[in-house]
């Protein structure tokens, strides 16, 4: 199953879990799930995030396939000068 | 779309074409944002509040509007009420509601038939004001007891028992800190402080604007990205975003500060109140220096463990940041890239996003980068130092790679910080010897860069000409970039190629020319729809020839035949395609939009010798050396011209410039005069190497460069500083009178 | 407040215009005569984005009041090209991409100009000092000192 790494301060709102093994095929679908799972965390990602799955940062397509062994890393909103 | 390895040749990236928009620009013939007039326009002025933190008890404008020629007056009350989250806090900053929240703030604005009556008319705008206690300073802002801001700005991050003025919270971290520094031979442990600086664009924010009370409206303005412009102040003004066109004028500098709006809102209302009269709205100097996006102001605790043969052990941060009087400190950017460097497995970093009675901060170039890598590159520095190891090779030792577990979380991509590292040491700059006061500094740095939301369209004309339609205002020659690119895919000539910036009615939606996205994401929009063109084209010719459209390849600008067909038929140019369209099937075009990801970040490293004079603690900049990795150059000297640019910001940065707040919460610098950039007489050349590691995300290889420029300066000026003088500093800017202060407390100690 | 007349020449042309008596020539030329290259970037004499010639002279426009060209010859970026002949400054400013956004670039130009009638042949420092009331925020000022020494050398060989 697919992991999503949360950053230390999103930590308390699951559980104290630093890695949330999840259910998806896509980046929403990841998403929803680790929300469903963690209901906690659903003002951390309504207020926004990028998500950087294997590596490489996707800038905000829901949409973006995810495979059953990504490694899933929240990362807070990127923005650029 | 990844990386096209079948063209390792370019024909035409890589060479150095004038850039189309030259001429223009050396004639003056080139808009800008204040250069468009409408019949009929009246001109706008904005009062400001004189105080750091206000309540605004009243406002009377009777005697503005008994003035003969003045037409509108407009405070908070004119704008659309409801809004919340980011909305609210660009309208807040826009016009104040309830209180002034720092030194700058508009409260209300005018619109007359001249420039001098409108300004005339906003100085007899009454306003009486409760004056409230202020904070200006991020340390003293999170202290108990001090001014308050706004309760209840804090978003679900804040820990509880923090100050109501700390408004996010961000804590990222992995391995076991305590184990890696008790692994380590050495352990540095210092603060530091930077001040805010101001993006400096030479153009001031200017616009015309026009709506009229069918709720539809026009505007023109400089802007770094225009669909942007159009959602905020119709979000501001409460009306539809199809009814408002946004056109963006050529654009006098940025930088990341004219990627939000603070007056064209106003413009914009002061039209709708003057019957849909169009208003021209022009800052000031010191109105853009009090009231438009400084960058934050950081305060910064680093620790870092090493072993004696140079290996990073462990590294952590806390790195406290204010933005002015909103939320929106970039300190998780601050946090994520203070070490990402480095491959080191036992870190953690703390982030607090701070309100203090400053103006809201805006983006400026890699915002929040450069204050992370002050304070890290700075300990690294003193660390190589005392072990006596190269500053570049200590680098090299924990450089990061393909691979690598970066330090805020994700395996690192294919970066080429190694390669930046091996050409700095390669460089002659780099052996120079030093005379007396001389100090070299190293430091490298990264900007994740950015692809987001991407539109585009070409479309061939009915000669073969190709005309070229992006939505990223051009601020340092990306047409010349476009055109090339554009031009390479079709095999014509550059100059068969003409670059437009469409307004917000011509394309779908385009984030601005930010996060150095514009060659990379608008590039590679044009390098799509360029290849759906040449598709297209093909087919056309496969039709004529009666040949399976398969059987038809693209070549230098040619349509020919290939496989079992070729040589059957003459090839047919783009020229020929072109000319009988109409004949054919009708227009030909191709268009992309999408927001691509995969676009590769980009490591700097830079080399600087400096002379620091013992008797005044002036520093001179000797020699400047910026190796940065591009991926692939389109256009080399404006790549070069990016790397110089950044350093030389950077270089003002880490040297003058500062935003000084007197004990009354006023900006006691708003002028040039005392807000000091650099100067021609303050430097050298700034010598450039382009390195290139292409990014495996974009069919030519590019890599944005316009941000990581500015990350590695200050602290490699400080490190530089320090080698002269023997002495660290660890607060920004290095100004005479600090230095010296240094140099004689050192002396005394 | 009643009005000034004024007559004056702008880029060899005689022009009139009527201004306010507070209104600066940088605010006359732009907005009364329409010599919009002229740019403004500070109104306090610290940027030079306004630079124009005065009867030859290199001046901030801005601290200029309008009503102070009366029978003076201005210059401004307008008048440099000899028709479509740019100026060599001009041609070299975009050979060398010694421009990024350009809005600082007819001040600099200007500026440039006034320095190499004075000194034909200058030494790097001698332009650095020179352009130092011409700020540029995009370029860090090495590929403008390049154009313009450039463009000094072509010159003194063409003449």
């Amino acid at each position: 199953m697919p992991e999503i790494h949360l950053w230390s301060g999103l930590r308390s709102l699951a559980d104290g879990k630093e890695v949330v093994e999840v259910e998806g095929k896509t980046v929403r679908q990841v998403l929803d799930d680790l929300v469903a799972k963690h209901p906690a965390l659903a003002p951390a990602i309504a207020a926004g995030v990028s998500v950087a799955v294997d590596g490489e940062i996707l800038p905000s397509n829901k949409a973006e396939p995810v495979d059953e062994d990504s490694e899933i890393f929240l990362l807070n909103k990127l923005r650029g000068g | 779309m990844a990386l096209d390895g079948s063209k390792p040749q370019f024909k035409l990236l890589g060479t150095r074409p004038n850039r189309p928009d030259g001429l223009d620009k050396v004639t003056g013939r080139a808009r800008y944002g204040a250069d468009l007039n409408a019949p009929g326009q009246l001109h706008g002025a904005i009062l400001r509040s004189p105080h750091a933190h206000a309540r605004i008890v009243s406002i009377d404008a009777s005697k503005a509007l008994a003035l003969k020629g003045v037409k509108a007056v407009v405070t908070r009350a004119d704008f659309a009420t409801g809004l919340t989250g980011d909305d609210w806090n660009m309208q807040e900053n826009c016009m104040a509601g309830e209180k002034a929240l720092y030194d700058g703030h508009a409260v209300a604005a005018v619109a007359a038939t001249t420039p001098l009556l409108a300004k005339d008319a906003a100085k007899l705008i009454e306003v009486e004001y409760e004056i409230l206690p202020h904070v200006t300073d991020v340390d003293e802002a999170m202290k108990e007891g001090a001014p308050v801001i706004r309760d209840g700005a804090a978003d679900y991050s804040v820990p509880d028992g923090l100050h109501p003025n700390v408004v996010r919270y961000y804590e990222n971290g992995k391995g076991d800190l305590e184990a890696g520094f008790a692994e380590a031979d050495l352990i540095v442990e210092r603060s530091f402080k930077t001040e805010a600086a101001h993006q400096g664009y030479i153009e001031p924010h200017a616009c015309l604007a026009q709506l009229g009370t069918d709720g539809q409206g026009e505007l023109w303005c400089c802007t770094q990205g225009h669909w942007f412009v159009r959602q905020m102040c119709t979000a501001a003004l409460g009306i539809e975003t199809s009814q408002l066109k946004v056109t963006p004028s050529e654009i006098g500098g940025g930088f990341g500060g004219k990627t939000t709006v603070f007056i064209d809102p106003v413009a914009l209302a002061l039209s709708r109140k003057a019957g849909g009269t169009p208003v021209k709205l022009v800052m000031s100097r010191s109105e853009v220096l009090r009231a438009t996006g400084p960058t934050a102001s950081a305060s910064m605790d680093i620790k870092m463990g090493m072993t004696k043969d140079g290996r990073i052990t462990a590294a952590s941060g806390v790195f406290r940041m204010q933005g002015g009087a909103f939320p929106g400190a970039p300190v998780d950017v601050t946090t994520d890239l203070a070490f990402a460097n480095y491959r080191i497995e036992n870190v953690h970093h703390v982030g607090y996003d701070v309100m203090t009675n400053r103006p809201k901060q805006a983006a400026y170039r890699a915002p929040g980068a450069p204050m992370a890598a002050f304070a890290c590159e700075s300990v690294v520095d003193e660390m190589a130092t005392k072990l006596g190891i190269d500053p570049l090779d200590i680098r090299l030792k924990n450089g990061v790679v393909e691979g690598d577990r970066s330090t805020y979380g994700p395996k690192v991509k294919k970066v080429g910080l190694i390669e930046t590292l091996e050409a700095a040491k390669a460089h002659p700059n780099y052996a120079a010897p030093l005379g007396p006061n001389q100090g070299r500094g190293v430091a490298s740095g990264y900007w994740m860069n950015w692809g987001g939301d991407t539109s585009a369209s070409v479309a061939i004309g009915e000669d073969g000409a190709v005309a070229v339609t992006v939505g990223t205002p051009d601020i340092g020659g990306s047409r010349a970039s476009m055109a090339l690119m554009a031009a390479e895919t079709f095999g014509i000539p550059y100059e068969n190629v003409r670059v437009h910036i469409a307004d917000t009615a011509s394309l779908g939606i385009n984030e601005p020319t930010h996060g150095s996205r514009a060659t990379f994401a608008s590039g590679l929009a044009v390098i799509q729809s360029a290849k759906e063109c040449i598709q297209k084209m093909c087919v056309r010719a496969a039709e004529k020839w009666d040949i399976d459209p398969d059987a038809v390849t693209w070549e230098d600008g040619f349509a020919k035949p290939s496989g079992p067909n070729a040589g059957d038929f003459e090839p047919l140019s783009i020229a020929e395609i072109a000319g009988e369209m109409s004949d054919t099937g009708g227009p030909i075009a191709g268009h992309f939009e999408a927001n691509p990801g995969k676009f590769g970040g980009s490591f700097g490293t830079h080399v600087v010798d400096v002379e620091v004079d013992p008797e005044t603690g002036r520093t001179t900049i000797l020699r400047y050396l910026v190796v940065q990795d591009a991926g692939k150059a389109i256009h080399p000297s404006y790549v070069e011209g990016q790397f110089q640019g950044g350093a030389v910001q950077g270089i003002g940065w880490a040297l003058n410039e500062e935003y000084v707040y007197g004990p009354d919460g006023r900006l006691q610098n708003p002028i040039f005069l005392d807000y000091r950039v650099p100067v021609a007489s303050d430097l050298p050349m700034i010598d450039t190497v382009i390195v290139e590691v292409p990014n495996p995300g974009h069919p030519y290889g590019v890599r944005g460069v316009g941000e990581t420029g500015i990350t590695p300066p200050l602290p490699a000026i400080a490190n530089a500083v320090a080698a002269a003088t023997g002495v660290r500093f660890t607060e920004l800017p290095l100004s005479p009178p600090k230095v010296l202060a240094g140099i004689k407390a050192a002396k005394h100690a | 407040m009643s009005k000034i007349h004024v007559t004056t020449t702008v880029n060899g042309d005689e022009v009139e215009y009527l201004c306010d008596p507070r209104e600066t020539l940088l605010d006359c030329l732009r907005d009364r005569v329409g010599m919009m290259g002229v740019k403004e970037g500070c109104g306090t004499g610290d940027c030079g984005a306004c630079s124009v010639t005065v009867d030859g002279r290199l001046v901030c426009s801005c601290l200029m009041l309008g009503a102070e060209a009366e029978g003076k010859e201005i210059g401004t970026i307008e008048g440099m090209a000899d028709g479509d002949q740019l100026h060599p400054l001009q041609q070299k400013f975009i050979e060398h991409a010694a421009l990024q956004c350009g809005i600082c670039t007819p001040g600099i130009l200007v500026a440039a100009e006034a320095l190499l009638k004075k000194n034909p042949d200058p030494t790097e420092t001698e332009l650095r000092y020179w352009l130092a009331g011409n700020l540029c925020r995009c370029t860090g000022y090495d590929k403008i000192i390049r154009a313009v020494m450039d463009a000094a050398a072509d010159m003194r060989e063409a003449s």
